[in-house]
């Protein structure tokens, strides 16, 4: 199978981080807001590693670190979502709500 | 200290002990022990004025010089703190202690049952100590410490009952008054540190008699002191503060108003007398104003009806009597009449505060009146003093006020400063003190009783802790005078054992010596001015029960007396009213201008931070579309500036 071209893989990434946007614009519960920042976050990953395979067939000296990055942008998601996860899981228990748009005590 | 007489300098240091004790921890004494112990250590340094006295005996030019510790050392100016025991400084010490002893001792009983007795024993020692350092210092500096020490004791003491307002009024009002006088005080300092590069007292006088007789830098550095004495001594035209400090308790008055404190601003003049020596044009200003306010508060004490306010400007008239004694270059008479004036006028005031204390704290001569009956001791001691201060012969007063009369109309020192007409001007003062102090006298302890029934009925002696130190004054009052009789015929002690303390050797004073006959005359006229005064008042007061006064009484001339002479109005209007036109005029540029542009940057913050805190809408998504947006803003940004490099 020919390997697809960087744009293609370029488009996708776009696509999905731009579906993960919305998703945090218009979503009212606090874990489909997560679960869409995490698309972003793996929209990201995808251009990352596009890229470096690109670079890599081109032979340069920085072949690995878009890989290397996606790698440290995996593990700080993971730290996020633990945190993050914990909140939500207070926020819950206060109000057995998560949605976002409540959220606004601390408002002037 | 090998030398006796240098223990002296513990003085300040034990009374500030007192101060400090009763000041902490007063409150947790029960009371007579605040009172019992301010007065112990007030007696203790009177014991070590009396062996420093004891110590000079007998030594030659007798001055002992303490060096505390170095202070001031800037390029060739060299200043030291330290303290001088001489003639002078002792016999002041004396005077302070002895009579600051026994009005502590008087304090324990017209105090008692005051909720404030450790802060009123507490602030009298602090005076005491204030005052010690001020008589005992060698240096201008460290007297005025001293100077301002006594001012702040005197301005917390009028005010001691500051619940009254009055009362706190009056005690500012010395205060502020005695500023104006401390800024000549000052000044004098910046220029005798400017001319004669010094601020040691001792070296100051010396170069004094070393500079161009009667030059212009003499007189000024001699006047702008004059304007320090007059503030504390209060003297024309700062002597309003003075009657308004009566408002104090009347121990208070007897030993700060009357005894020690006011007699400071001669004691400076005394102290630099070479200076004075030096200068008739600033001895003739000394002398002269010191001869206007005798005059004029005699006249204001005449229509006083407050018992103590009549002492007051008597005080005032008496120190006006000092003036001319140094202003006429005889200092040690000025000093003789500190010392008898001292026993006499604390007596006076003791006395009054004793029928204060038996009348429940009545002070109009006008509901008094037949007291001497009543109050044996007081009535007595209270005699004596009157008639002491009225100049009446073989009596303290009239040792030392004739004495002040003869140098007055002996001086070479002011020949052609008008001397006859200083004489002329205390020889009518005398008579009208005669007068006014017998309308004292009689009007508390003779004629009948104008009291209302219930206070006639409370009317008692007072304990003996308070008859006792008025019977020891009057002793005093007897016989100070025995120390300084007249000195062309008979010895006088006091003129030996002054007079090379005062002008140390430096300089002399030259007086004429007139005939026998005259000195004789001189006498006779003084004796003759406080029988008239006597007499005079004998006739209106006892003969005609102030008849003669009908028509008078509400006449100008006795408002006038009334009003102190119209000094209060007078100021009121063009120095108060100025203060507050001027104060009124910054307040409103203050609160117009600064407030408001003030407030106007604070209230312009506030709505500009209300304007940002609208985007903090607490709709999280709000934030996310915004973030977005900026986000792409700056990508779209970063891609175009890429493009075009």
């Amino acid at each position: 199978m020919a390997a697809a071209p960087t744009e293609a893989w370029v488009a996708l990434s776009a696509a999905l981080f731009a579906i993960g946007a919305i998703g945090v614009l218009t979503r009212r519960s606090a874990i489909l807001v997560f679960l869409s920042v995490e698309l972003m976050l793996n929209a990201a990953n995808l251009a990352l590693v596009a890229f470096s395979r690109q670079w890599a067939s081109a032979g340069t000296a920085v072949a690995m670190s878009g890989q290397t990055v996606v790698f440290i942008v995996l593990a700080v998601a993971a730290a996020e979502v633990a945190v993050g996860l914990g909140i939500l899981v207070a926020i819950f228990r206060d109000r057995v709500s998560t949605d976002v748009d409540n959220l606004s005590e601390v408002r002037l | 200290m090998s030398d006796l007489a240098a223990w002296l300098v513990l003085a300040p240091a034990l009374a500030l002990l007192g101060a400090l004790i009763n000041g902490l921890f007063g409150r947790s004494l029960k009371e007579p022990l605040p009172g019992i112990l301010a007065t112990v250590l007030a007696g203790a340094t009177f014991v070590l004025s009396l062996i420093a006295f004891v110590a000079l005996q007998g030594r030659d030019h007798a001055v002992v010089d303490v060096m505390l510790w170095p202070y001031l050392q800037a390029g060739g100016f060299d200043l030291s703190l330290g303290m001088r025991i001489d003639a002078l400084s002792v016999l002041m010490m004396l005077i302070i202690t002895g009579v600051g002893s026994l009005i502590h001792l008087y304090s324990i009983g017209y105090m008692h049952g005051d909720a404030g007795h450790a802060r009123y024993f507490s602030l009298m020692n602090l005076f005491l100590a204030a005052m010690s350092v001020l008589v005992l210092a060698d240096s201008f500096v460290l007297m005025f410490v001293g100077w301002e020490g006594v001012g702040v004791c005197s301005m917390l003491l009028i005010g001691f009952w500051y619940q009254t307002k009055t009362n706190a009024d009056a005690g500012r009002k010395a205060f502020i008054v005695n500023r104006i006088g401390d800024v000549g005080f000052l000044l004098a300092m910046f220029l005798t540190a400017a001319t004669f590069g010094t601020l040691s007292i001792a070296e100051a006088n010396q170069a004094a008699v070393t500079s161009p007789f009667g030059s212009a830098t003499l007189a000024l550095i001699g006047i702008l002191f004059l304007v320090g004495a007059a503030g504390k001594s209060a003297q024309l035209p700062l002597q309003v503060w003075l009657p308004d400090a009566m408002a104090g308790p009347t121990p208070v008055s007897a030993l700060i108003h009357a005894a020690t404190m006011v007699t400071a601003g001669v004691y400076l003049i005394a102290r630099t007398a070479p200076l004075y020596a030096m200068t008739p044009l600033a001895s003739a200003a000394v002398a002269w104003v010191g001869a206007a306010t005798a005059l004029i508060a005699a006249y204001a004490a005449f229509a006083q009806t407050d018992v103590k306010k009549i002492l007051a400007y008597s005080t005032i008239s008496q120190l006006g009597y000092m003036f001319v004694a140094v202003g006429v270059g005889a200092y040690w008479v000025a000093i003789f009449h500190v010392f008898t004036h001292a026993f006499f006028k604390a007596l006076l005031f003791l006395a009054c505060g004793s029928v204060i204390h038996a009348l429940d704290g009545e002070q109009d001569i006008r509901r008094m009146g037949g007291l001497g009956a009543r109050m044996k001791v007081t009535g007595a001691t209270a005699l004596i003093a009157t008639l002491a201060i009225a100049g009446v012969p073989l009596l303290s007063g009239f040792f030392s006020k004739d004495a002040i009369l003869a140098h007055a109309f002996t001086s070479v020192h002011l020949d052609g400063y008008g001397r006859y007409g200083l004489y002329g001007v205390l020889l009518l003062t005398a008579a009208m003190t005669a007068f006014y102090m017998f309308r004292w006298y009689y009007r508390i302890f003779a004629g009948e009783s104008r009291m209302d029934a219930k206070t006639a009925a409370k009317v008692h002696e007072s304990p003996a802790v308070m008859t006792v130190p008025l019977a020891v004054l009057a002793l005093f009052a007897v016989l100070a005078g025995y120390l300084g009789l007249p000195e062309f015929a008979f010895p006088n002690w006091i003129a030996q054992w002054l007079q090379p303390a005062t002008l140390g050797g430096l300089t002399t004073v030259p007086f004429e010596h007139p005939a026998l006959w005259i000195e004789w005359s001189l006498i006779l006229a003084s004796v003759v001015a406080a029988g008239v005064g006597l007499a005079l008042g004998w006739w209106i007061y006892a003969v005609r029960n102030g008849a003669v006064f009908t028509g008078l009484a509400e006449g100008p001339l006795a408002r006038l007396s009334r009003a102190g002479a119209g000094f209060d109005a007078a100021y009121r209007a063009i120095v108060v009213g100025a203060a507050e036109g001027s104060a009124g005029g910054v307040s409103v540029l203050d609160r117009d201008l600064v407030d408001r542009g003030l407030l106007g940057l604070g209230s312009t913050a506030t709505i500009l931070g209300r304007l940002a805190a609208r985007l903090q809408n607490g709709f999280v998504r709000a934030y996310a579309l915004a973030m977005l947006a900026g986000v792409t803003v700056l990508v779209l940004v970063v891609a175009w500036l890429g493009v075009r490099t």
